[in-house]
């Protein structure tokens, strides 16, 4: 594989980290529980991308803008009432904008505090920089996020119900996997995506003094 | 108000809506420490402890803040209330137990964001149990997370012994186990009335 023709910049680096090398559920196993349990439609999964993306950003921000004001002692506490904060807000305007999208997500959405991948960044990451990298990192991050929620919902949804979005693929006699829509399709499909990426980390990982040694 | 018999509430919490296999609640520390079963056991009596406090405090709270007027509140203060459940767990495992508190290590504080616990405070406010069933869907939702984490960690002990290609370390075998035992938990389905 041959390297990048022009270094990138550390800001779009920040953003790009969290789409793949460093992306939250498949390589660093973070945030599983969302990511399971409304995964079983690619719409829902969708949304709840968005929603937890938006908590991440805005909680990436606050905490990085106000990390000279925080205690040591008390900054754990403190960034969860933030995060509690905006995760109210997402609350009430999924409530406003769609009922039934708010019904099917459930308990979920209030959940999104809990998700240690949000609490992991303001710990790790926010904490300790500026508040345009940090932004970015988020970004980053929740983009990440719902990339590999989208890609499970799709998953789930294409071969337990045959559909896309609610958009039929097959032809009519296609028999659903119900398995893919119960609880443990979820676990399932969130391993095959795990042993994918390791698979492919492994191979890279073989070939890379060889891509090294022919660089030469 | 709901009506549910409190045995039926027990094992619907404990066994057929299982909160880590058919939820999904509780994710990490259920493949984070599942490793020993010692640990795990351990580990589930903690989270159970946690549950139950933070079940009763939710209880108090809901009623509080509908009387004041201030749904919108909830959501802060339940997390506020189980962290600081969660630091008083820790103090007292740390005197009580310096090596259990060695070995439950990082995850002991982030049990705080067990979405298993906050999740608990949350369906029980949602269901409309009154302060028994509260406490025994507190009871049922600990026992289920208890199970499910030792069987699992028994499960993975055996597995040390196993012989595996390199690609399914880790993870992805968890995962595999827990759709498992996840199909398996479906059996209860029907069990309670």
């Amino acid at each position: 594989m041959a390297g990048p023709l022009t270094e990138p910049t550390p800001g779009t680096d920040e953003f790009v980290k969290g789409l793949w090398r460093e992306n939250p559920v498949f390589v660093q196993v973070l945030g599983m529980c969302p990511a399971l349990a409304v995964s079983n439609t690619a719409r829902n999964a969708l949304a709840m991308g968005l929603a937890t993306l938006f908590v991440l950003v805005a909680s990436n921000t606050v905490v990085s803008s106000l990390r000279r004001f925080i205690p040591r002692q008390v900054r754990i506490a403190t960034y969860i009432l933030v995060i509690a904060t905006f995760v109210t807000i997402v609350d009430y305007a999924i409530q406003a904008i769609s009922i039934d999208l708010h019904k099917a997500l459930g308990a979920f959405i209030s959940l999104i505090v809990v998700n240690c991948l949000i609490l992991g960044r303001a710990e790790a990451f926010a904490s300790r920089n500026t508040v345009g990298v940090s932004f970015l990192d988020g970004l980053g991050m929740g983009a990440g996020f719902t990339l590999a929620l989208l890609s499970l919902g799709a998953v789930r949804e294409i071969l337990g119900s045959g559909t896309l979005f609610g958009v039929p693929l097959f032809h009519d006699g296609f028999q659903g996997w119900v398995v893919m829509i119960l609880p443990s399709g979820g676990f399932f499909s969130l391993a095959g995506w795990l042993l994918v990426f390791n698979w492919w980390r492994q191979r890279r990982e073989a070939l890379a003094p060889l891509a090294a040694e022919g660089a030469r | 108000m709901s009506q549910e018999p409190l045995w039926s509430i027990f094992v619907n919490a404990s066994l057929i809506n299982n909160f880590v296999l058919a939820y999904f609640l509780g994710l990490c520390p259920f493949l984070g420490v599942s490793g020993k079963l010692a640990t795990a056991s351990r580990m589930g009596g903690a989270v159970m402890f946690v549950m139950l406090v933070s079940s009763t405090a939710a209880f108090g709270i809901h009623r509080l803040l509908l009387a004041i007027d201030a749904p919108y509140l909830e959501l802060i203060s339940f997390i506020a209330v189980i962290a600081s459940t969660v630091q008083l767990v820790e103090m007292f495992v740390k005197k009580v137990s310096p090596a259990l508190f060695r070995q439950l290590g990082i995850f002991l504080p982030l049990i705080t964001t067990n979405c298993a616990i906050l999740g608990l405070a949350l369906f029980q406010t949602n269901k409309g149990y009154d302060f028994m069933q509260c406490l025994v869907y507190a009871l049922g939702a600990g026992t289920g997370f208890t199970l499910a984490l030792v069987l699992m960690a028994g499960l993975r002990e055996k597995l040390e012994l196993a012989s595996l290609p390199d690609v399914v370390r880790g993870a992805a075998l968890s995962l595999v186990l827990a759709g498992l035992l996840s199909i398996s938990f479906m059996g209860f389905a029907g069990l309670g009335g």
